[in-house]
Parts: structure tokens; sequence; C-alpha cells
């Protein structure tokens, strides 16, 4: 199988599992398809973490975008007026972007811990003030009215169908569309960050502004989970941008492993069925749980859940 | 004149215990190069065995009260040795040397057992242990601000920490076997220092300090699970505006953030949170490395 095969069939998978979920949309009941929802809405984010992560960067405030998303969202629906889910999630991404272009100018500049220590420390900024302004409630946050799509405004049941399906169009077109991303000569160099910042740069290449590009992108992403999240659940708090929320957004990045853009996906419905049914039967063991898993997982497969898959890949290949 | 006096005040009292909070973890950092999110574990097992002890103590109605303040220091000293030694000998030392954001995240793991640990321990109802912080009384400053003489009695507890550990670091021989591992680990192993053990004596002065604070917070506050989590960005916060693994940089970070904070609380209420990440953040920004940490040279 030559490289470009290769490249299209990851690409039409990718489009039949979408298809074959939203198919599903039908038939699944419906607490199925709402964890799937924030599932996939969550992936999203980690996958911002994800990118950032081949690039040798943790990110432990992923949740600052997160958590505009969400917001822009809901501001956009209470005091903008809007109600078209698409414009709503648009505006959210957008503010996102914007915090992006700003704060990377000084992010770029920093790496490993000092990287995650000041992201950390720009999501507890906007923690800090969200919990202190009640005109958006505090730390209650406010309910994010139900939002139309494209003039069409359905009911009850019908609506959060058409919130999973909108869901999952959005993850399988950022799939899609990151594939592509990790593929491209820009994806591959931050491998190269990685490993060896200084030699790429005598390749004639700036790490940092390949990294700002990156960042932004991972912004852009994060914000449109946080944005379906909000629109899915209805709800939004100060707590999307506490740090252990981002904390979470790691923990799924690691689970699910950074090799392929599907991992991210894998790792978070994984992470929600278990929590799901954790939370029922042991809530005062979940964290432990978690802990045990995230210490099991750094030192028998630093590589996630996606190396289990591509080992067997590599198995039939040979 | 009066409210500078207040915020003064309020701002020495939270940075002692800024200082407090995070002495600590600079430390651990300084000498393992772990940066430790489990520190806010240990300050929560220390607050909450402090709370049962001594309400416990209290319970009985017997004794001098005052022995409660022993208590404070030996349940802190206790557990967080225990805590510890058992972690680093258990897990940590089989990850010396690894990466430093690894660490985080091997830490990161801890933070979230150990806050499920203190649950099935002690529960989750809140623990009150007030009798100590009420046992002072108040002090009068200036005939119209009144201050827990408990929180005035914390600065001078602070600062006593403080400079013990200025003295050991800087005036005894351990403690200059500790500068140097600080200074170059390589070196220090081909000198025949035993890193190894000084790694676990380490961790464990850190995680006693981490204990340390919670007991001595325990009496002013209601112990209840999640402190632990709301504390350690605030110690980040402090070490990382001093400089990552210099006490004086805790200090120094210490005093600035209380400071910042202690104005916020007075002038701008609403800007509390916002202040204290906002500070770390301008630091940051100018000086990566804090206001007393060393550039470190890129290696290639």
């Amino acid at each position: 199988m030559t490289f470009q095969d290769r490249f299209k069939s990851t690409e039409s998978a990718l489009v039949a599992t979408a298809v074959l979920l939203a198919a599903g949309a039908f038939v699944m009941p419906a607490w199925l398809s709402f964890l799937l929802t924030l599932a996939f809405a969550k992936a999203l984010v980690v996958l911002g973490v994800v990118i950032q992560m081949r690039a040798g960067l943790v990110s432990f405030g992923q949740a600052l975008f997160f958590c505009i998303g969400g917001y822009g969202v809901g501001l956009g629906a209470q005091a903008l007026g809007i109600s078209d889910a698409f414009l709503l999630l648009a505006l959210g991404t957008l503010a996102a972007v914007l915090l992006a272009l700003i704060c990377g100018f000084l992010l770029t500049r920093y790496r490993e811990i000092f990287f995650a220590m000041l992201t950390l420390a720009l999501s507890m900024i906007l923690y800090g003030v969200l919990v202190k302004s009640s005109a958006l409630g505090s730390t209650d946050g406010f309910n994010v009215a139900p939002p139309s799509f494209l003039g069409w405004e359905p009911e009850g049941e019908t609506r959060k169908q058409a919130v999973y399906l909108l869901t999952v169009a959005i993850a399988a077109a950022t799939a899609v569309g990151f594939h592509r991303y990790l593929e491209s000569g820009l994806g591959r160099v931050m491998e190269a960050i990685r490993e060896n910042e200084i030699r790429v740069d005598y390749l004639g290449l700036s790490p940092r502004w390949l990294l700002f590009a990156n960042y932004v992108f991972a912004a852009a992403i994060s914000a449109l989970g946080g944005g379906l999240t909000a629109i899915a659940s209805g709800h939004i708090d100060p707590d999307m941008a506490f740090w252990t929320t981002s904390g979470e957004f790691v923990f799924i990045a690691i689970l699910g492993g950074t090799g392929h853009v599907a991992a991210p996906f894998i790792g978070a419905i994984v992470f929600s069925v278990i929590r799901t049914f954790a939370i029922q039967e042991a809530p005062h063991y979940w964290q432990m749980a978690l802990g045990i898993v995230l210490l099991g997982l750094i030192l028998f497969l630093p590589k996630g859940l996606w190396s289990l898959i591509a080992r067997r890949k590599l198995q039939v290949a040979k | 004149m009066t409210n500078l006096l207040a915020i003064l005040f309020d701002g020495a009292i939270y940075a002692s215990w800024l200082f407090l909070v995070a002495a600590g973890l600079t430390i651990i950092y300084g000498v393992m190069r772990v940066l430790n999110m489990a520190h806010g574990s240990f300050y929560a097992i220390g607050a909450y065995s402090a709370a049962s002890l001594v309400g416990w103590y209290f319970s009985g109605q017997t004794g001098n009260p005052y022995w409660s303040y022993l208590l404070l220091l030996g349940s802190a000293l206790v557990a967080g040795t225990l805590v510890g030694v058992a972690i680093e000998r258990g897990l940590l030392r089989f990850l010396h040397g690894k990466d430093e954001i690894l660490m985080v995240i091997v830490t990161y793991a801890l933070l979230l057992i150990l806050e499920d640990v203190t649950k099935l321990v002690w529960g989750v109802d809140p623990y009150f242990a007030n009798q100590p912080y009420r046992l002072l009384g108040q002090t009068e400053v200036g005939a119209v601000l009144r201050f827990a003489t408990y929180d005035l009695a914390l600065i001078v507890v602070t600062v006593a920490i403080g400079l013990t550990a200025w003295f050991v670091l800087n005036r005894t021989n351990k403690g200059r076997l500790l500068r140097a591992v600080i200074h170059d680990r390589e070196i220090a192993v081909a000198m025949g220092v035993n890193v190894d053990a000084m790694f676990t004596v380490t961790f464990a002065i850190g995680s006693v300090l981490g204990a340390l604070a919670g007991a001595l917070t325990a009496p002013a506050i209601s112990v209840t699970p999640g402190i632990g989590v709301e504390v350690i960005v605030l110690a980040f916060a402090v070490v990382v505006v001093g400089g990552l693994g210099s006490i004086g940089g805790a200090a120094a970070g210490a005093v600035l953030v209380g400071l910042a904070r202690s104005v916020a609380v007075h002038m701008a209420p609403e800007m509390e949170l916002f202040v204290i990440y906002g500070v770390m953040f301008l630091v940051l920004a100018f000086r990566p490395q804090g206001l007393f940490g060393q550039t470190l040279v890129r290696r290639i």
C-alpha cells in the first residue's frame, strides 16, 4: 500500500464511521447519543491538546478556549440574540482565535513546564474573572437557550438528535481536516520541533511562527468543542475554565495517544463511557481510578490506546 | 491611613500563608526538578489530620487547650513524613531523571489518587477545629483594626520556618550538599553525594512543609474535599513568580502576590482572583525564569 492510498483510506474510514454514527442516531437510545455528543465535543478540545503535544508542548490550560467557545455561544444567544447554531459556534470560535492570536505572541516564547504553567495561568485568569462577574451568573453560570439550525427550530427529542448530528458532522469534518494537517509538511515539522527545535531553526524554518499557527489551530477547535458542549448541555459555568478541566483534557490526550487524529476521539469515548458508569457505581473512587489509569498509561503504555491499534496494523502488514 | 494599614496587615497574613504553602513545592522542584502537583494533596492531608486530631482532643474536654498547638505540628510532621516517604520510595524513585513535563503529569495522577484517598479516610463531611484559632482571641492594631491573634502568630511562625530553611541550606553541611545537588546533580554524584537519599529526604521535607501549611490553616477554615485542588494553583503562581526552586524567590513571590491580592480585596473585590494570576502572568511575560530564577542556557 502506498502512502497515497493510506492517506485516502484513512479519510474514507473516518467519513464512513461518521456516516454510521449519524445513522445510529435513529436507533440508539437518547442517553447514548447524548453521551457521544459530549464525548465528540470533548474530543475536539483534546485534539487541540494533542496537536500541541506532537510539538512537545503540554497545555494545562486548554480549558481557556473550551470556556471561551462555550461562553461565546452563551453570550451570543443571550446578549446578541443570535439563535442560529452555526453562527453561535462561529462566534465562539472567532473569539477564541482572536484571543489566541494575542496570547500566541507571548506563549510561543515558552517551552516545557513554563508553557504548561503560563497556559494554566491564562485559563485561571479567565476563571477568576468569570467567577466574580455577577452579570454572567458568577459561579453558577447561566443557561443557553436552545438554538435553531438555519431557521429550523426542532423541539424535544428531535432537537437532541439534531445537535448530535451536527456534532458528528463537525467532528468528522474536523477529523478529516486535521488528518490532512498532521500529514502535511506543517504538521510533520511539529514532530521535528519536539525532537530538536534548534535544528529546525538551522534548516531555515521559524519554530516560533510554526508553533504560533499550531497554537491558533488548537484554540479554534477547542472553542468549537466548547461551543458544542454549551449547545448540547444547555448550560455554561466558570468551571469550564478551571484547571482541573484542562487536566481532564490532558488525561484524555494521554489515554488516546498522539499517534493519529482518531486517537483523541477513541480516548474521549472510552473516558466518557467509563466515567458515566464510575460516577454511578463509585462516585468517591472515580478520581482515584483515573489517577491509577494515568500512572499505568505513563509507565506501561506511553503512546496511549492508539498504540494498541497501530501495533496490530504493523503485525498485519508483516 | 487605616485602610493602608489594613492592606499591609492583610497582605502580610496572606503572604505568610502563601509562603507556607509554596515553600515545600519550591524545595522539591529545586532539588528534584519535579513540579509536584500532589503538593495540594499534602496540604489537604495535613489539614485533615490536624483537624480530626484537634477535634478529638477537644471533644475529651480534659487537658490544657494549649497542647493543641503541639498536636497541629505533630500531626503535620507524622502525616507529611509518612506520605512523602511512601510516594518517593514507592513511585518517584523509579522515575528520577525523566522529563519535567512528564513528572507534572505523574504528580497530577498522584493528586487525583490522593484526593480520593482523603475522601476515603475522612469522608466528605467538613471538619471544624477552630478551637486553637479562637483560643488566642483578637489583637487590636492602631485602635480601629482588629486581627485574629492566630493569624498574626502565623506570620511569626512563617518567618521562623523561612529563616530555618535559609539557615539549613546556607550554614550547615547537609544544606551545602543539597545546594551542590541543586547546582549540578551529575557532579554531585561524582563527588560521592548520595543523591537518592537526598531526594527522599528532600521530598519528605517538602511534603512535611505542605502538610504543615494545611495543619496550620485548618483551625481557620472548614476542612472540606477540594481544598488541595484550589491551593495547588496558588502555590504554583507563587513559586513561578519568585523563580522555581528558590526559597528566597518563594518568599518574594508570596509577598508580591499577597500584597497584590490584599490591595485588590480592599480596592476592587471582584478582581481578587484575577490579580493573583495577573501578577503571575506579568512576571512570566517579562522574566520567564521568575524574579529570582536563573536563566538556563539552550542546549543543542
